[in-house]
């Protein structure tokens, strides 16, 4: 039994978010790959990569988001990195286009690698405006969410609230939509443009 | 009520293809068998309920020649296959029969398991202190310096118990019978296929021929007489001091113990995870 | 049955296996966790119990192999799943159930091997242990998931292919299989064919446990429904008792071999992409299959005449598929994640000029369409 089929190649969107474990980017991940996915109808992988252990050492998760069925899972050119941690700036930063997007944790990433730089202290918010620093994940959601233009905010709020634990919906909401208004502000167009612009690596 | 062995025979035996059996004149296991039908019968089990799993060894070949639902599985896995058919058909009476090395050398784990999850199940374990079947190699219970074809020199390590490990395990039910004694084997079978939980009866044996020889026990028969002779039941046992058990084989329950059972617990979540649904 | 199906899911590669399982009327399972099979296991503990199922974690993968067996005796549909290492313990039992023909499914989600090897990573490094880590000749199905929605679908094609030949299926995931989340349509329950084995039609006086019908297959009598008879792992004749005579060792032999030749249209899967006009295929499988998608687009708009087949069923190795393909095209390659050991199958099957080529990776890291354009190329 044979199956016969003709893929056209969908335009893809690949987003990462990355920091350190404990940080709940995979959980960050899931719930825009649900609100796209699920809710907004679109093809969508999911995929991590963490260590052994359950917090700290590195993590990262990624989403690739297309209209057409999704061939290879993973990201190959990030369109939007976001990084929480220094860390993970540094090293992931060579893996966005030429054209793609870096957000920073301004809290926490204190070195930007270049000028093309999107930063909120995405920390200090979850902790001195929200009240707690462990959604700080949820802001940087809603920063992601607007600036990726992938997913409708309602559809995110959808998917959060149903996968966070009963008793903390207002304040991951709160921080959702703190998060959707820094991301707001930003103007990509008054960003500086990429200096660097080599041809896909193949 | 005494039923007749030709008719137990006649009853439980398939006569088709399975005989001449692979045991050697003079076998316990034989004894064990007739004791297991003869529990049975007085249980008036339907034979269409009753399933009987058994591991590798020469206690492994008993269900082929048994009119049950049987199952000969890997060695020391019986009680694998059985908790599988066990919560898979929780009316099936699920019984395993298996040697000293099947049961507590490959299959130790499984059994330590087994009986601290306690399912209802019966496993009847034959020990003879001997692996027979491969030639007269020694196992978890050939006592300290006992000759067999891997200790010719005489054992260097020491038995266990396997009817305390089943107790310490946490079995619900736990008796030692040797085949010398088959009234009360008879009783203790009965007793452990009813019993609500996990039923363990060991049965000392003889395997003259592949522990008997090499350790000048003597024949079936010399073998037999000493297990009349050295059997202790539990209410003597408890008045004699160790040195004074040394060499004793103590006969009798060992454990008899009400405690939740896993499959009526399970039944239990079932429920309450069909409720959560609604 | 699971709630889902019919509806839109963000699920993980693991958690698929569970709704396709179920939807192919599992409800056994027995198994031990083990990384990055767990999710299995946990899933089943929830579900299970909701739909008159049983779960049971067991003391190791030896036993949990062994309690799927017993179910699946007394009737029940049953599974487990493991990784590299509990997949070692399971080839004993593994090879009880090829030689006594009692159906179960088995997942194995790679990881990087040998021993412990590492458990986090994705491998395909046992292909080769899946088809024959067992002892003895003996027929399996091997089947590799790709996908999300594969490791639905193709769950309950392995426990339909089980259920009607009577033997022990393999479903091949690995870690990038298992852990990515994809947005899926699970087929409603209707949409969803599923196989159950055959059972006796003859009164119980009358059954042969182990005669096969027209397709080789003994219709197959639970323990507990007035079929008496015996289950075992020694070599049996058609009651299913031991035997020494060569001449029913041999039949059981040729009968166990030749239910599976028979099945071959039905049981080897594969897909074609773009194969029609293809001068250079890609042979691939579970995850790298979909690396290697995308590097025949690539390559296809570089003008390369590029094609990929890609094989679901890796054993019986399809080599009905393989065969014209290696006739039509000047070269193949066949990446995997490990030191080749599909490529070893279809260099075994390649009877012409077509040169095969290897790309191999062993570093506990994922093949990118990047690594296989480049090899693409050069053919």
């Amino acid at each position: 039994m044979t199956a016969k089929a003709q893929q056209p190649s969908g335009s893809r969107y690949e987003i990462r978010f990355s920091g350190s474990g404990g940080q709940g980017l995979i959980t960050a991940a899931v719930i825009f790959a649900e609100a796209a996915g699920v809710y907004g109808g679109k093809y969508v992988c999911q995929t991590q990569s963490y260590g052994p252990e359950a917090r700290g050492g590195k993590s990262r998760a990624e989403v690739v988001i297309s209209d057409q069925p999704i061939d290879y899972p993973k990201a190959m050119e990030l369109d939007l990195l976001l990084a929480m941690n220094q860390a993970a700036c540094d090293a992931y930063f060579y893996d966005l286009q030429p054209n793609g997007l870096l957000v920073a944790d301004s809290s926490l990433v204190e070195q930007f690698p270049t000028s093309r730089i999107i930063a909120i202290p995405f920390t200090e918010i979850a902790r001195n405006e929200i009240g707690k620093a462990v959604v700080a994940n949820m802001v940087a959601l809603g920063a992601m969410g607007v600036l990726s233009g992938q997913v409708a905010v309602e559809h995110l709020e959808h998917s959060l609230l149903s996968r966070i634990p009963p008793g903390t919906e207002d304040m991951n909401r709160k921080a959702l939509y703190r998060g959707v208004e820094e991301g707001s502000r930003i103007n990509i167009d008054t960003l500086p443009r990429a200096l660097m612009s080599d041809d896909y690596d193949m | 009520m005494h039923v007749p062995a030709r008719e137990l025979r006649q009853e439980y035996l398939r006569h088709d293809k399975k005989f001449p059996h692979v045991w050697c004149p003079g076998c316990g296991n034989g004894i064990v068998m007739g004791s297991l039908l003869r529990a049975i019968s007085s249980l008036k089990l339907s034979k269409d309920e009753v399933v009987m799993a058994s591991g590798i060894g020469c206690s492994g070949r008993m269900p082929t020649y048994l009119d049950f639902n049987t199952l000969h599985t890997t060695h020391g896995r019986a009680l694998t296959f059985a908790t599988g058919i066990k919560l898979a058909n929780p009316t099936l009476t699920v019984m395993a029969i298996m040697g000293d090395g099947d049961a507590t050398a490959i299959g130790g784990n499984h059994f330590i398991h087994a009986a601290r999850r306690n399912l209802n199940l019966t496993a009847v374990i034959i020990n003879n202190s001997i692996y027979g079947m491969t030639g007269g190699q020694y196992s978890p219970t050939t006592p300290f310096g006992a000759r067999s074809t891997t200790s010719v020199y005489g054992h260097v390590e020491h038995a266990f118990s396997i009817s305390e490990l089943a107790v310490t395990a946490g079995a619900s039910f736990v008796a030692r019978s040797t085949v010398y004694h088959a009234d009360l084997m008879d009783k203790l079978l009965e007793k452990a296929i009813t019993k609500r939980g996990f039923a363990v009866v060991e049965v000392i044996s003889n395997c003259h021929v592949q522990y008997g020889r090499r350790n000048r026990l003597g024949d079936a028969v010399e073998m037999i007489t000493s297990y009349r002779d050295n059997a202790v039941t539990v209410r003597k046992a408890a008045a004699m001091t160790e040195e004074e058990l040394e060499g004793k084989i103590t006969i009798g329950v060992l454990a008899d113990r009400e405690m939740p059972v896993s499959t009526e617990e399970y039944a239990r979540i079932r429920k309450q995870a069909q409720e959560k649904k609604k | 049955m699971s709630d889902l199906n019919g509806t839109r899911q963000l699920l993980q590669g693991n958690e698929a296996v569970v709704h396709g399982a179920l939807a192919a009327g599992c409800r056994f399972f027995a198994g031990y966790p083990i990384t990055p099979a767990s999710e299995i296991a946990e899933l089943f503990s929830i579900l299970l119990p909701a739909c008159d199922g049983t779960f049971i974690q067991m003391e190791d993968e030896i036993a949990g192999m062994g309690a799927v067996i017993g179910a699946s005796l007394a009737g029940v549909k049953a599974m487990t799943a493991t990784s590299g290492p509990g997949f070692s313990l399971m080839q004993e039992n593994l090879g009880f159930a090829c030689c006594a023909e009692v159906p179960c499914v088995i997942a194995n989600v790679m990881r990087g091997g040998p021993s412990t090897g590492l458990p986090t990573s994705p491998a395909q490094g046992d292909v080769q242990m899946a088809r024959w880590g067992t002892h003895g000749d003996h027929p399996i199905i091997v089947l590799a998931l790709s996908s999300v929605i594969d490791s639905f679908t193709i769950t309950a094609k392995a426990f339909n292919l089980s259920e009607k030949y009577r033997v022990p299926v393999i479903l091949l995931s690995d870690e990038v299989v298992a852990h990515t989340r994809e947005c899926v349509e699970l087929p409603s329950t209707d949409e969803i064919r599923v196989v159950d084995r055959i059972r006796p039609s003859v009164p119980p006086d009358w059954y042969t446990p182990y005669e096969g019908d027209a397709r080789g297959v003994p219709p197959m009598a639970s323990f507990g429904d007035g079929y008496r008879h015996h289950v075992t792992g020694l070599i049996h004749d058609k009651q299913g008792f031991p035997t020494q005579n060569s001449s029913e060792i041999e039949a059981f032999h040729l009968r166990l071999a030749h239910k599976i030749t028979r099945g071959f249209p039905e049981i080897q899967m594969s897909r074609e992409f773009f194969l029609d006009d293809a001068e250079v295929a890609v042979i691939a499988y579970g995850s790298v299959a979909r690396s290697s998608l995308r590097a025949v687009q690539d390559a296809r708009k570089n003008g390369i005449k590029a094609g990929l087949l890609q094989l679901i069923t890796l054993f019986p190795f399809p080599r009905g598929y393989v065969s014209p393909l290696l006739s039509q095209c000047r070269a193949v390659l066949v990446p995997e994640m490990n030191m080749g050991q599909i490529s070893r199958e279809v260099h075994r099957v390649n009877q012409t000029e077509c040169r095969i080529v290897k790309h191999n990776r062993i570093d506990g890291q994922f093949i990118t369409p990047t690594e296989i354009y480049k090899q693409l190329i050069k053919l």
